[in-house]
């Protein structure tokens, strides 16, 4: 299973390192994984088990039974339920400092959120947009839910 | 291009008079598009609630208190309110249920001028390896902190070393194949403030922080 990731992974990281050393950087890591999750990358869907890295621009993705935790290297966790999108927009962390910007969207479904060492450093510096509204985060644990009306 | 429609004598009038039928759905279905069902709710927090703002359109709010919560039915248009936990584990049970454990921090302290942890800090090498053990996809980031005596940079540079020695320490030790992260803090984080350049050993540890 493990040689098949590697290899199905390994194009993308050879075209991921042309570009930018700082978006090929672990983001964070998939702790909790249930039904299906998976993440786009450079237009390729994978499968998104336990152990799984998260990189600034991916795309995080849940099926109708899905859920999924990831923790981040400020130690914000992030976890989302079914019939979701979240994008990793933009994640730059200084573990000496504290200091650089998390923003995310949820382009659709639910998202729980316990900010970390980011938002506590700075107020500005953790944001989540939906496609109705910015939410700036000062420190602090929120939910937050968008979709169109079925009505 | 785009001549007024009572010009177009050549549009028959009976597709004329269905258009006309078809346009108030027309209307409906952009009003399905541009109507949300947007909820944001903050929770209390376990050391303190913090604040959420939202901003739609021109229009912010700001939600500090545990379950303020707002709603956005359509861009700009935000609607304060109050909701409960139970509407909570209503609305966000498998996103709430999916959230990973909190990490977790450790500190180890050396015996003066040596590389020997102190006896206690063997003890929390033993809880290290219990917490390790109980998370999926376990990662441990050490992180080393000094007192005010020296410049920022000196503490910097002096922090990470303090964090790649507890490192070899733990692996020596036979710590668990994870990914394990160093970090230095220098002199930003103490455990007990005090004024600059003043000596306070309980601020020259290390932090093991487990996720």
């Amino acid at each position: 299973m493990r040689s098949v990731l590697i290899s199905l992974a390994l194009p993308i990281v050879l075209t991921l390192g042309a570009a930018s050393a700082e978006a090929a950087e672990d983001a964070g890591h998939v702790k909790v994984s249930n039904g299906i999750v998976q993440i786009e990358r450079s237009g390729q869907r994978l499968p998104a088990p336990v152990g799984s890295v998260v990189h600034q621009g991916d795309l995080v993705i849940t099926g109708a039974d899905g859920s999924v935790g990831i923790t981040f290297r400020d130690n914000s966790l992030l976890s989302v339920g079914p019939d979701s999108v979240l994008s990793i927009d933009r994640f730059v962390f200084d573990s000496t400092t504290h200091q650089g910007t998390f923003e995310s969207s949820l382009k659709q479904g639910t998202l729980a959120v316990v900010s970390g060492k980011l938002a506590k450093q700075s107020p500005d510096a953790m944001t989540v947009k939906t496609p109705a509204a910015i939410l700036g985060v000062r420190g602090t644990e929120f939910l937050v839910r968008t979709g169109q009306s079925k009505d | 291009m785009f001549a007024p429609a009572s010009r177009k004598t050549d549009v028959p009038s009976a597709l004329r008079r269905n258009l006309v039928r078809l346009a108030p759905l027309g209307l409906l279905v952009l009003a399905g598009c541009a109507g949300r069902d947007d909820l944001y709710v903050l929770l209390p927090g376990r050391a303190k609630t913090g604040a959420l703002t939202v901003t739609s359109g021109g229009e912010q709010r700001v939600l500090d208190q545990p379950y303020a919560a707002a709603r956005v039915t359509r861009t700009g248009k935000v609607d304060a309110r109050v909701t409960t936990e139970a509407e909570v584990r209503q609305a966000f049970g498998p996103a709430l249920a999916a959230q990973p454990g909190r990490p977790v921090s450790f500190y180890l302290y050396f015996l003066a001028d040596t590389d020997e942890f102190t006896p206690e800090s063997k003890q929390v090498v033993k809880q290290i390896f219990a917490e390790i053990a109980r998370r999926p996809a376990p990662e441990i980031v050490i992180i080393g902190h000094t007192d005010r005596v020296g410049s920022v940079q000196y503490n910097d540079a002096l922090s990470r070393k303090r964090a790649d020695r507890v490192r070899e320490e733990l692996l020596k030790l036979g710590i668990p194949k994870v990914r394990i992260s160093v970090a230095g803090r220098g002199e930003r984080e103490p455990e007990i403030s005090t004024a600059d350049e003043v000596p306070e050993p309980r601020n020259r540890r290390v932090e093991i922080n487990v996720r």
